[in-house]
């Protein structure tokens, strides 16, 4: 499982793929982060973590694309099978590698907090509010579990076909549906219908983190549908051998 | 060491494998032989655990490859038609991962580089394999199998695409190979598994036509004896006289010439030696042999037989 882990991150290092990622999320992160608080004047962080939730949609899709889809067209997946490793050592060893490149983007933005705390601001009513650091840190820790979760979808996609630029896209959908379906279930009259969606909702379960609030459930929620994928991935791999 | 046993697949409804067995013994150099298509791929592909059969079992000394996928596949090395290299790893960086990847159980330094020196890439360990031509590449497929030291290697066409010399190298390495490992190659050039394997299996549309000794299947097929035979005479006369001697069923002149000298190619029939028949005529008649050497037919030969006769009955 190691030498998976090690040798999927030393190919995000040697091709363009990891510094992508790293560029594209930390400038989307950043930009954000400047907008949603600094130019509104604000410690308030809520928004910002709204909109990562948005920019994940977008960069982890870039992280997960090759994960399978290329071993598969260049067919060194045959070397990875037929070795004496089982199928879930090397998915994991794979799910792993993407989700530290992932920590590597969250560690790296959680930089953008520190001049916060010199951004203690001047409300209406004339008292200064610190930023609420429990609250950032719990939203987070609630991105870090959604994340897990986006790489979990987006690697089986990935494992499914040969094609990048098809795993990228179709990631991109699933995972957009995923946020929108949390955006627009307030519009649907019909409760049962709403309770359904409420399930494959995100964002719903993300809301508890972001005032600061630990959700056990929706920890659990997070955890299991991460792990469903994972699963289903190993599964592609066991069930293919039959095809 | 290797035990096949009925191994069926089928895509769809068709079947790719259909009702194949053998067994492979230790130390045995196997030229697995077969035209496109035949199914060799397909079974080097279940054999070696990366597909799994429709009904069927492998076993790899004992271990049966779906139960104990593992300690089965620890005994084999394999090198997959294309060679499955990381393109954008140096060649030593890759042995290294691969190394890992088997967790083998040995001095990694000590071990990379003995793999290197049998398969000659030490010299371009630190290039990218990106950069390498398709010999070295194969080449770094080979290493590839050879890590951890597996004593079933197993080869799917491993020298196509390659140029001539590239070819003989790889067979050479394939043959030293053999003196050590058991070897399974498989391949739809008939001269490959004649200069290289001890046993030939031949496969056509998923069954198996024949599993013989290389030489036992020669003899099988060449049921007639035939001579080429270099006659110092008048041409017309040489082979109206040879048609003559009993137990021959057929001559034909060729357009070989050596002064006087013409050469023929003799079929005598089943079993019978013409050999000495031939020489008395001759020499009764004044016609001097200048040469006279057995033509084995070549497997060539053999393939248009046996897959013939398949297909005949398959009709």
């Amino acid at each position: 499982m190691l030498a998976v882990f090690k040798r999927e991150m030393r190919s995000y290092f040697t091709t363009a793929t990891g510094y992508i990622f790293l560029a594209v999320s930390l400038a989307l992160l950043g930009a954000m982060f400047g907008v949603t608080t600094f130019l509104q004047a604000t410690s308030e962080a809520g928004t910002y973590f709204l909109f990562m939730l948005a920019i994940l949609v977008i960069i982890l899709p870039i992280l997960t694309m090759k994960t399978f889809s290329e071993e598969r067209r260049t067919k060194t997946d045959q070397l990875l099978l037929t070795a004496p490793v089982p199928v879930t050592k090397m998915v994991l060893g794979k799910y792993l590698a993407a989700f530290a490149m992932f920590m590597i983007v969250v560690l790296l933005s959680m930089l953008n907090y520190i001049p916060l705390s010199a951004y203690a601001v001047e409300d209406a009513y004339g008292s200064t509010s610190s930023p609420n650091f429990v609250m950032i840190l719990g939203s987070t820790f609630a991105i870090i579990l959604v994340g897990m979760c986006f790489i979990a979808i987006g690697m089986f996609i990935s494992s499914l076909t040969e094609n990048q630029f098809a795993a990228i896209v179709i990631t991109l959908g699933v995972l957009a549906a995923l946020l929108c379906i949390s955006i627009f279930n307030s519009f649907i009259s019909s409760s049962a219908v709403r309770a359904i969606l409420d399930w494959f909702s995100v964002y719903s379960r993300f809301y508890n983190f972001t005032y600061g609030l630990f959700d056990f459930g929706a920890l659990i929620y997070y955890i299991s549908v991460a792990g469903v994928f994972v699963f289903l991935t190993i599964r592609v791999f066991i069930a293919r051998r039959f095809r | 060491m290797v035990e096949i046993k009925n191994l069926v697949k089928k895509y769809g409804s068709k079947y790719a494998l259909d009702d194949i067995s053998f067994t492979i013994n230790s130390g045995e150099i196997v030229g697995f032989l077969g035209p496109n298509g035949a199914g060799k791929t397909t079974t080097m592909n279940i054999v070696t655990g990366y597909l799994a059969s429709t009904s069927g079992t492998v076993v790899i000394d004992g271990k049966d490859i779906l139960d104990d996928p593992i300690e089965a596949k620890k005994l084999i090395g394999y090198l997959p038609e294309q060679p499955p290299l990381y393109v954008d790893m140096t060649v030593w960086e890759y042995l290294g991962f691969v190394f890992d990847l088997k967790s083998c159980d040995l001095n990694k330094e000590k071990h990379l580089e003995e793999i290197c020196m049998i398969t000659k890439i030490f010299g371009v360990k630190n290039r990218l394999i990106r950069n390498l031509s398709k010999g070295y590449k194969q080449r770094v497929g080979i290493a590839q199998a050879l890590i951890g030291n597996p004593p079933i290697i197993i080869f799917d066409e491993p020298t196509v695409g390659l140029d001539p010399k590239q070819i003989i190298e790889v067979r050479n390495l394939i043959r030293n190979l053999g003196k050590t490992h058991t070897v399974i190659l498989s391949t739809h050039i008939l001269s490959e598994v004649q200069s290289v394997c001890n046993r030939i299996i031949v496969i056509n549309s998923g069954k198996i036509v024949a599993d013989e000794k290389t030489e036992n299947l020669t003899k099988a097929i060449s049921e007639n004896s035939r001579y080429r035979v270099k006659i110092s005479g008048p041409q017309r006369e040489v082979a109206s006289a040879l048609r003559n001697v009993p137990g021959v069923v057929m001559v034909e002149s060729l357009n070989e010439r050596d002064a006087d000298a013409f050469v023929y190619i003799v079929e005598g029939a089943p079993n019978i030696d013409i050999r000495k028949k031939l020489f008395r005529v001759l020499a009764s008649r004044d016609w001097p042999i200048l040469g006279l050497e057995a033509v084995g037919a070549d497997l060539e030969d053999i393939f248009i037989k046996l897959t013939d006769k398949t297909g005949k009955k398959g009709e």
